[in-house]
């Protein structure tokens, strides 16, 4: 197993008595892979700057290499970051910005120049070297800052939403060569990123995190497969979260019905938040299934239909490849894999119905990767369809 | 309306140019009545130069004004990067307190400080206490708001992410101000060190109470001359001041057009990327 290199121990951070961070633990791996996602003014930001050296946290230990470096001041972490808002300096040209921190390093100049032109190379910057920084489009300066930062080879590298600025294709593009370099040169990333298919797909451990609070570190398919708590479920993916009881381990009751499930170890009859994913439903003959509802809406999203059902009053939604007409009575089945049970937290009930569903989803990473990618597809299904 | 307001515009000007104007003509007439032009002469810049006294107090007050423009632009500058650093109530409390100087009338400094050295030396035990190092320090004092005022927007206006950056990059505090920050500030630094330059190359009301008969300067002796009729090389002498005033102006505000054609590109970018 990998070694621990960097670890946050009940980390605060409070401005003005208004407390941003709220006691953060946090281990980080040698070489890993390790995503910060969360909703806008969570805590992302602060916390890579506490651990970047720029914020000292409130109260708390950050430990390096199992020593605490909270005085440590940033020139003298083995960290560089690409910040959120580029931070380019503007008096010099993309080459000089590259250059900057080996030449602080004072390493040889054929050196700066080898490493220089090889990052240039890296982020599709060849032939840009003379430009100023205020000629270049969102997209280039950002990738300038990446370069600037990985031309360094530090051991962690801190990125704060280093690819928000670039286009569908070149935001790809730039996700496997960031994850190849990383895993080429050995590098522990630490990245911020609100994009949850992107944190699903680049990271090795994912850290969700709302109001200052981690809510749930794990692998990506754990947090998709397992995850804690309302927030968790509905801020990754989408989810229908149903109030129900445990009856007893391995069998839970929710619309006056008794399922089996996979989950245990909760108390008898504990109240608990129930996360059914809208893929994993099955749809079946109204008098077979499990469940009886009406169709009340259904938007035609490509690879799949976003079919809203009415189940007493509670509505769901399911995605399914099945076109079922407004108005259709239908039946579901649920498989005890597909159920999983969490405890009551402050989330419960804040997510998970889908009553006032609109034909948009609250949290959709990329527009265009629904419409552009999956057209082709979806045409030919209709024509399956007829 | 549009005519009138460039009439009134020209008269503006008429009125803030005239007297130099005046002044111009006065320098080249060989009479020595201002009402009578008698005739174009260089003579009155011939007898400039060669004066023994004038061109010595000249230099004066340029060493004074250079180094205390120096002198307050460095200290000015720091104090910026310290002010610039504090807290958000803590920052506007003191950059309050650096304004209160400016709107403070001259004379009331003037007095204030003259007592404050006459203090000193009595504290001191001497006579003379008064000379270059009073004005200088004099000077200095009251050129430090000027800095700081033209110096603090830039530091604010500044990405304070910039600084990080290069902190992450591996630069010392030091370094980090000599490589980025200080790139960042310099139109702010400079049109600072020029104001504070010509504030101290023209002042005589604070000069007046702090200086000592060992150091005086240009208009020291100007104003003790007003009693008597000018001589006509005075005339050119001003003539001359207020030419390399007038280009040390356009230079700053030529530095001026510059810097915020840039900052509009920079904000004309951002917002096309957004
Ligand atoms: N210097 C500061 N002074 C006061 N409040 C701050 C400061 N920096 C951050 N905050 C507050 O801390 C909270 C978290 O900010 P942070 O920048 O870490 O969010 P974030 O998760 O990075 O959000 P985003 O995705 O928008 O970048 C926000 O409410 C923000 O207003
Ligand atoms: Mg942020």
């Amino acid at each position: 197993m990998a070694k621990e290199l960097i670890r946050l121990v009940n980390c605060q951070m409070a401005f003005d008595d208004e407390i941003v961070l709220d006691s953060i633990n946090l281990y980080i791996n040698d070489k890993e892979f390790l995503t910060l996602l969360g909703p806008s003014g969570c805590g992302k930001t602060t916390t890579l700057r506490i651990i970047g050296g720029f914020l000292q946290p409130t109260s708390g230990d950050v430990l390096f290499d199992g020593e605490r470096i909270n005085d440590v001041p940033p020139h003298r972490r083995k960290v560089n970051t690409v910040f959120q808002k580029y931070a380019l300096f503007p008096h010099l040209d993309v080459y000089d910005n590259i250059a900057f921190g080996l030449r602080i390093a004072k390493l040889p100049e054929d050196e700066v120049d080898r490493r220089v032109t090889e990052m240039l190379g890296i982020v599709s910057l060849k032939g840009f070297e003379d430009r100023k920084i205020s000629s270049l489009s969102g997209g280039q300066q950002q990738r300038v800052a990446i370069a600037r930062a990985l031309v360094n080879r530090p051991k962690v590298l801190l990125l704060d939403e280093p690819l928000g600025a670039l286009d569908l294709r070149l935001r790809k593009d730039m996700q496997n060569e960031l994850k190849r370099i990383q895993q080429a040169m050995g590098i522990t990333f630490i990245y911020v990123t609100h994009d949850q298919e992107e944190a699903l797909s680049m990271s090795d451990t994912i850290v969700v995190m709302d109001k200052g609070k981690i809510q749930q570190i794990g692998r990506p398919e754990d947090i998709y497969n397992e995850p804690k708590n309302a927030f968790v479920a509905d801020f990754i993916g989408e989810s229908n979260i149903l109030d129900g009881i445990m009856r007893a381990d391995r069998l839970v009751e929710f619309f006056g019905r008794k399922f089996v499930c996979v989950d245990s170890g909760f108390e008898k009859d504990e109240p608990v938040d129930v996360v059914i994913r809208p893929e994993d439903i099955d749809i079946v003959a109204p008098d077979a299934g499990h469940l009886c509802g009406t169709v009340t809406s259904v938007t035609f999203k490509g690879v799949h239909y976003d079919t809203i059902v009415d189940f007493k009053g509670f509505k769901w939604l399911i995605q399914t490849t099945d076109f079922c007409p407004e108005g259709s009575v239908i039946g579901i089945r649920l498989n005890p894999e597909d159920i999983h049970i969490m405890h009551k937290s402050e989330y419960s009930g804040m997510f998970g119905d889908y009553s006032s569903y609109s034909a948009e989803y609250d949290e959709i990473a990329d527009p265009e990767y629904t419409e552009e990618e999956d057209d082709s597809e979806s045409r030919e299904e209709e024509r399956n369809e007829e | 309306m549009k005519r009138f307001n460039f009439v009134f515009t020209v008269i503006v000007m008429l009125f803030l140019y005239i007297p130099m104007i005046v002044l111009g003509v006065a320098s080249f007439n060989a009479g020595t009545d201002i009402a009578v032009f008698k005739g174009f002469t260089l003579e009155n810049y011939s007898e400039l130069f060669v004066d023994k006294t004038l061109i010595p107090l000249l230099l004066n007050s340029l060493i004074l004004a250079v180094l205390s423009s120096l002198i307050a632009t460095v200290l000015g500058t720091m104090a910026s990067m310290g002010i610039h650093s504090m807290g958000r109530r803590m920052r506007s409390l003191t950059m309050g307190m650096t304004n209160i100087p400016l709107t403070n009338p001259e004379i009331v400094t003037g007095v204030s400080m003259g007592l404050l050295f006459a203090f000193i030396g009595i504290i001191l035990k001497t006579q003379n206490v008064l000379g270059f190092t009073t004005l200088l320090i004099a000077h200095v004092t009251f050129n430090l708001p000027y800095v700081i005022l033209s110096v603090m927007p830039k530091l604010t206006q500044m990405d304070p992410n910039l600084e990080e950056a290069a902190l992450d990059l591996g630069c010392t505090p030091r370094q980090a101000f000599f490589k980025v920050v200080l790139h960042e500030i310099l139109p702010g630094i400079i049109s600072g060190a020029l104001m504070a330059f010509t504030m101290s190359l023209d002042d005589f009301v604070i000069s007046y109470f702090v200086y000592g008969p060992s150091f005086r300067t240009l208009p020291l002796e100007i104003y003790s001359m007003v009693k008597k009729p000018l001589q006509p090389k005075i005339y050119a002498l001003f003539t001359l001041l207020f030419i390399s005033i007038l280009l040390v102006m356009c230079v700053m505000n030529l530095l001026q057009a510059r810097d915020e054609k840039r900052g509009h590109n920079l904000t004309h970018k951002r917002r096309r990327n957004v």
